[in-house]
């Protein structure tokens, strides 16, 4: 039986990133793993972390199911753009 | 980063022909600009708004990428599509207005983070989340509810939150653009998304309140 410390709570969540990206060593990941295995809230915090994570990346999706895709670019912000260039305003 | 087919104003020839509309830009052809911006300015104002808290800003960025984006046509070798090139373009002209403005008072990033107790134990660990990020992201007010949480980060996180996880750069062009280290990108996109879970955590913790 292992009977080593185990890294605590913080330390798990300081190196998280490195842990879910898979860029720890081999030696770290069984520490991690062996601290997941008797701690329930680090457990919900990575799955709460993950979704907290992709809610961000989804957040701006354009078109939700309840929500218009968002229309076209302003007319004025055209006219600025073309005069500023110089050229005629539609 | 995706990109939808360009519109032309009605009669303009080019459809989804970007060789032609390249060349009738270089030509200095009105209607090819007015397609340009058009055909492109929408999504690039969506992602100006990401990065600019206003709307204001948001679009003189906007109109600040089409104008460095007409001056370097010459320089366009077409080896990525015209959208990849002037989203990079935008994505540039939002970080020099981050740059240069003035900063409003925001939170300190370490009072966004997980607080721990003596003995290695996170403080207050409070329930899980009961409901899957497909579920809650369906809904209009959770995903309003993120949006806010990313605004409220500290810019130098939101920036990294918002190139990696919503631009989808990847790290090292992350660190290039913001002339960081790759170390200190993981680190702050690590830190922004604790952050941010811990913004929404009183929202989206236990039993999830669904409005009427």
């Amino acid at each position: 039986m292992d009977q080593r410390p185990y890294i605590t709570c913080h330390e798990l969540l300081d190196f998280l990133h490195l842990y879910l990206a898979g860029e720890l060593p081999d030696e770290r990941v069984h520490e991690f793993e062996r601290h997941l295995g008797v701690c329930d809230p680090c457990v919900s915090y990575i799955e709460s972390y993950k979704t907290a994570t992709a809610l961000g990346k989804a957040a701006w999706i354009e078109g939700g199911p309840d929500e218009p895709v968002g229309g076209s670019v302003p007319d004025e912000l055209v006219a600025a753009i073309l005069a500023a260039r110089g050229g005629k305003a539609p | 980063m995706t990109s939808g087919p360009v519109s032309s104003p009605e009669g303009a020839p080019w459809g989804s022909d970007e060789s032609g509309l390249l060349a009738s830009l270089r030509a200095g052809d009105d209607a090819a600009f007015e397609t340009l911006v058009r055909g492109h300015g929408t999504r690039l104002l969506a992602v100006a708004r990401r990065f600019l808290r206003s709307e204001e800003d948001a679009r003189d960025a906007v109109q600040d990428a089409f104008l460095s984006a007409f001056r370097s046509l010459d320089s366009f070798e077409g080896t990525s599509r015209l959208a990849t090139w002037l989203h990079r373009i935008v994505v540039n002209a939002c970080l020099m207005r981050l740059r240069t403005r003035r900063r409003k008072p925001e939170a300190a990033i370490e009072d966004l983070l997980p607080h721990f107790v003596e003995d290695g134990h996170r403080a207050n660990p409070g329930p899980a989340w009961e409901e899957s990020a497909d579920v809650l992201i369906e809904r209009r007010e959770v995903r309003a509810l993120v949006r806010a949480a990313i605004d409220r980060l500290p810019d130098g996180y939101r920036v990294v939150l918002v190139l990696r996880d919503i631009e989808e750069l990847d790290t090292a062009e992350t660190a290039r653009l913001l002339e960081l280290s790759e170390n200190a990108v993981k680190i702050r996109l690590h830190r922004a998304r604790q952050a941010l879970r811990e913004l929404l955590d009183p929202e989206l913790s236990g039993p999830v309140r669904r409005s009427a």
